[in-house]
């Protein structure tokens, strides 16, 4: 085991190393360059064994990834923020063709204005892409998720790339110390791909052609098995590389206090890790807070939230909006909670990188704890940390 | 080599989903006899997407990738970096009609050609979007109608080959269905050459060009006949003209009128009924000569 004091950018390329992906196509976008980067030093320097494709868009990004990803091989990526809004059309081919890719992006708020601050319209804009999409908390966890991840999409019954989600500039360009264990611990936990399919001329398939409307709907109903059975193999994945390494960051979500908590904190991302330290600020004042953060977006942890009590009030706190509509994850845990009696607020906050602070999240679960908050609610604009609500 | 002497092989099935005198069909089954089993073709949006028939069957013999429509020529990058990874020589071969190619899918296919990826580019050209019903591509001739196009396209096509010259590729060529043998050389002659090779197959088109099925390679061959299409090679910058192009260029052969490709076309109907629309045929007859006049200034 190597302990490293590094950003989670580079954090991401050495896991890619340590996963041996033999190929990774990127095209560079603030905040996610330092991955392309540091990814393309170790190649040259002889360090990491992979080709790498300098490709002229994000969309050519996917394309390369998934033709390289056909013929077998394991391959990485990373984008962020409009990058991964120009892929999109290729995600869904990812998905659909059944190609276990595994893809870091740094999740950065859309423009217009430009802004490369944090917040999550990206991914959740890719909900239904058909990819798996977990979001990490540290730089630790990042290391720990981009490994899991290739074992859990490569997994015979599951076939699905998997999106692994940081925040920008919070975790992308902040070191943090992380322990990397050493390559025969990886290896073993990780072998190499065996393909389900690939391009093979000496076994020809045509891919992806014509397809009528019956095998259609059955191909897509198996994708949905396959994320459904996801749910217990990220947990057992988990399991599996705490026994090699110590290293846990929960399954498909991290429960933080909340045995006992009359309020849970539900956020993704560094929100989470956020949402710790407020949680422990509150229990000083007796109020029995706790925090469910969502490691896994897509497969959503349907049966986890539904292992919270129904007299749980639960304070949900989105860095992404679908408008018209209301928080991403909001909706989610509602629609988890369907016909259950807990009573759940929303918060939208957050957005375009505005800082939400545990002080910020302490007066969220007061404001339910004291009544006054509403269903939904807005961080306001303005000076300081601290903010009120509207 | 001599049509009898070509493989007896055949990659391209029986059986397809091609239209009746399909010129991608001919273009396909000859473009295989070239290449060989050990080839694998990525597909975009196309015809060839249709014609290779519905899952659970195919119209291929070797391994095809369908790939979205701008994204052929960086799906080729990235399944050429897997074989290489894997230690095969399998050829890469990008399928793509005129509409992938020269307009959604020209950013992709520039980025291959600059990153220098060992792969063959085939583009065939029916002039037009003819898998979605007939529509206005780059690769539209001047006047010609489609269905974005009720009066004739105003504009003249952009020139492909010029824009693959600029990429400074190994081997570009030009071809088209009617002379068979000399697109089968030209597919041999990329699959032989290291690095990014283009090849664009003039392919008629029945529904979309408006005339009888039955007249596909007579279409082809009226084409190079009257100077529409030249059979061209560029290779390390130098063109060189083949057959009957190469005749026409030396001043051997006078070319035959544009008026006897044009008349055979419902497409350009309305350049000769109600009434002969003299501009618009001397237009078009003005784009050709100038395009030979650059033939034989040695450019594009």
């Amino acid at each position: 085991m190597k302990l490293v004091m590094d950003t989670a950018n580079h954090i991401a390329g050495e896991a890619a190393k340590a996963a041996r992906a033999e190929v990774v196509a990127a095209y560079p976008i603030t905040p996610q360059t330092t991955v392309v980067e540091y990814i393309q030093k170790l190649i040259s320097n002889g360090e990491f064994d992979a080709d790498f494709i300098c490709v002229e868009s994000e969309h050519s990004a996917m394309a390369a990834t998934i033709g390289a990803s056909a013929t077998g091989v394991r391959t990485f990526t990373a984008t962020s923020s409009h990058g991964l809004l120009y892929m999109h059309e290729m995600l869904h081919w990812a998905a659909l063709a059944r190609l276990p890719i595994v893809m870091v992006n740094i999740n950065r708020t859309i423009g217009p204005g430009w802004n490369i601050w944090a917040d999550h319209q990206d991914s959740m804009a890719q909900r239904d892409t058909g990819w798996l999409q977990f979001h990490c908390g540290s730089n630790q966890e990042v290391f720990d998720t981009v490994i899991q991840s290739y074992k859990i999409a490569e997994a015979e019954e599951i076939q699905l790339p998997i999106m692994v989600n940081f925040d920008a500039f919070i975790l992308s360009h902040t070191s943090m110390p992380v322990s990397i264990p050493d390559q025969p611990v990886i290896d073993k936990f990780l072998p190499k791909r065996k393909p389900v399919w690939k391009l093979d001329s000496s076994d020809p398939l045509t891919h992806g052609n014509i397809i009528p409307p019956d095998p259609y709907l059955e191909i897509r109903k198996s994708m949905q098995e396959s994320q459904d059975k996801a749910r217990d193999l990220i947990r057992t994945t988990a399991e599996e590389w705490k026994k090699l390494t110590g290293f846990w960051h929960g399954g498909t979500v991290e429960e933080y206090r909340v045995e006992d908590a009359d309020l849970v904190v539900l956020a993704m991302g560094t929100l989470g890790s956020e949402a710790k330290v407020a949680v422990d600020r509150l229990r000083k004042e007796r109020i029995k807070a706790g925090v469910f953060r969502i490691r896994s977006f897509r497969p959503f942890p349907i049966d986890e939230i539904k292992k919270l009590s129904e007299e749980t009030k639960l304070v949900v706190v989105d860095k992404a909006l679908s408008f018209g509509g209301e928080g991403v994850l909001y909706s989610e845990v509602k629609s988890a909670l369907y016909g259950r009696k807990n009573e759940i607020f929303g918060w939208i906050a957050g957005l375009g990188g505005k800082d939400v602070s545990w002080q910020d999240l302490v007066q969220m679960v007061k404001a339910v704890k004291d009544g006054k908050a509403k269903p939904v609610n807005w961080q306001k604009g303005g000076k300081g940390a601290i903010t009120g609500f509207i | 080599m001599p049509l009898r002497d070509l493989s007896k092989e055949e990659l391209y099935l029986p059986g397809s989903a091609a239209c009746a005198g399909c010129g991608d069909g001919i273009a396909l089954r000859i473009a295989l006899k070239a290449l060989g089993k050990d080839t694998i073709f990525t597909v975009p949006a196309c015809c060839t997407s249709v014609i290779e028939s519905s899952y659970p069957n195919t119209s291929f013999g070797i391994p095809v990738m369908n790939i979205a429509f701008a994204a052929s020529a960086a799906c080729a990058s990235g399944i050429r970096a897997g074989l290489r990874r894997q230690g095969k020589e399998t050829q890469v071969v990008v399928w793509a009609g005129d509409g992938a190619t020269y307009d959604i899918g020209v950013a992709s296919l520039s980025g291959a050609w600059e990153r220098e990826t060992d792969f063959l580019y085939i583009c065939y050209n029916n002039q037009m979007y003819s898998n979605t019903g007939i529509q206005r591509s780059g690769a539209t001739p001047f006047g010609a109608w489609t269905t974005t196009t009720w009066k004739g396209k105003e504009e003249s096509e952009k020139d492909m080959i010029a824009i693959a010259m600029a990429h400074r590729l190994p081997y570009i060529a030009t071809a088209t269905i009617g002379y068979p043998e000399d697109l089968h050389r030209k597919v041999q002659k990329a699959k032989s050459i290291p690095g990014p090779k283009y090849i664009e197959i003039l392919s008629p088109c029945p529904p979309g060009w408006r005339y009888d099925m039955s007249k596909t390679v007579e279409m082809s061959k009226l084409s190079i006949a009257t100077g529409v299409w030249a059979l061209l090679e560029v290779e390390e910058g130098n063109i060189t003209f083949n057959g009957r192009s190469k005749a026409i260029l030396e001043g051997k052969i006078k070319p035959k009128p544009v008026e006897d490709w044009l008349s055979e076309q419902g497409r350009f109907a309305h350049l000769f009924k109600p009434k002969r629309d003299e501009e618009r045929i001397n237009k078009f007859k003005e784009i050709v000569d100038q395009k030979w006049q650059r033939y034989r200034e040695g450019k594009l």
